[in-house]
């Protein structure tokens, strides 16, 4: 546990506020659709690729879904030991009962991930991703967020970000060269 | 087995026929309204269309309304600086000979205070309006959660 803080306390200034900390400095711990705990040190040596979003979104979050299920199908069994994770930036509404409704329409290879506001706030700074909360009149809420997929090697460094307007075409070469 | 296999070849053809009508007012015509699956009645559904003015004048849509929402609204998805947001669009823009897409990732419906669960294969009408043309009313069928919009023959971008 020292080792850890030591590392990243070295290792945050240097980095700044852009690049997202390698998944092997990560200290998040979330809980996944089957109500299982994640942390990071259970993605060790699989490439990773993560995008932040929550259900109650209508267009950007089932879009990137569907864009990332057709990336997975297009790479077939060698997407097999991906980690792929939809982190929700929305944990009061997602449940881990209600991401799992809703990732269950998409590649099962998705996990969704939630946790405490405390717990969700801590992964969305490690991966420096920005999300905030906008009232509508009607008592309603709906979320801004960073809205780019994450990618990763498997030694845990930061490898790319997929843009939500990037062409497709250009996805599936950026996620293939994490898998190697 | 048969059977069922023919069932679900009308339906597909049924349902790809229902997203695929053009209906036309004056000099716009509207076509392509979809929708996708939403996971009970509480989350918000969305509205996807494709409108086209041949005409020589500009028009604008300025709202749209469904009975199978409360609260229907335009909205336009904005990434900037990579964060996505979703304000509200007082009206999108339908220029004279220029067709205008309500498509993922950009401007689109978004369907509030659902009166029920969009299932998919369900369709419900929803009428759009527009500041010069007036009103018209287009079925929208509801697709997949997965999908990127419906499948027409002539629906090459």
């Amino acid at each position: 546990m020292l080792g850890v803080g030591a590392y990243r306390t070295r290792s945050r200034p240097a980095l700044g506020a852009v690049l997202p900390v390698p998944i092997s400095e990560m200290t998040w711990q979330l809980t996944d659709e089957k109500n299982q705990r994640v942390r990071p040190a259970d993605w060790i040596d699989r490439p990773v690729m993560v995008f932040f979003g929550f259900t109650w979104c209508p267009d950007v979050c089932p879009t990137t879904l569907s864009d990332i299920s057709l990336w997975l199908e297009e790479l077939g069994a060698e997407a097999d030991r991906l980690i792929v994770a939809l982190i929700s930036v929305d944990p009061e509404r997602d449940t881990p009962d209600a991401l799992a409704a809703y990732v269950g329409n998409f590649d099962p290879r998705i996990l969704g991930l939630t946790g405490t506001a405390d717990e969700v706030a801590r992964a969305a700074s490690e991966f420096r991703v920005t999300y905030r909360r906008v009232d509508k009149d009607d008592g309603d809420y709906t979320m801004d967020h960073t809205a780019g997929v994450f990618l990763f090697y498997p030694d845990g460094r930061f490898a790319s970000i997929i843009d939500f307007h990037d062409d497709r075409r250009f996805a599936v070469p950026k996620i293939r060269r994490t898998l190697s | 087995m048969k059977h069922l296999l023919l069932a679900a070849t009308l339906s597909l053809t049924a349902s790809a026929a229902l997203a695929c009508e053009t209906v036309t007012l004056g000099d716009l015509s509207v076509e392509h309204g979809w929708s996708k699956v939403t996971i009970g009645a509480g989350r918000p559904g969305v509205f996807y269309v494709s409108i086209s003015n041949v005409g020589a004048t500009d028009d604008a849509l300025v709202g749209i309304s469904t009975p199978a929402a409360g609260m229907p609204m335009l909205h336009e998805t904005v990434v900037k600086d990579g964060v996505a947001s979703m304000p509200h669009a007082m009206s999108i823009p339908v220029p004279a000979g220029q067709s205008v897409q309500l498509s993922p990732g950009g401007y689109h419906g978004m369907l509030m205070g659902l009166t029920a669960a969009l299932k998919e294969g369900d369709s419900f009408p929803v009428t759009l309006s527009f500041e010069k043309a007036g009103e018209v009313t287009v079925n929208v069928e509801v697709l997949s959660l997965r999908a990127e919009g419906p499948d027409c023959a002539d629906a090459g971008q």
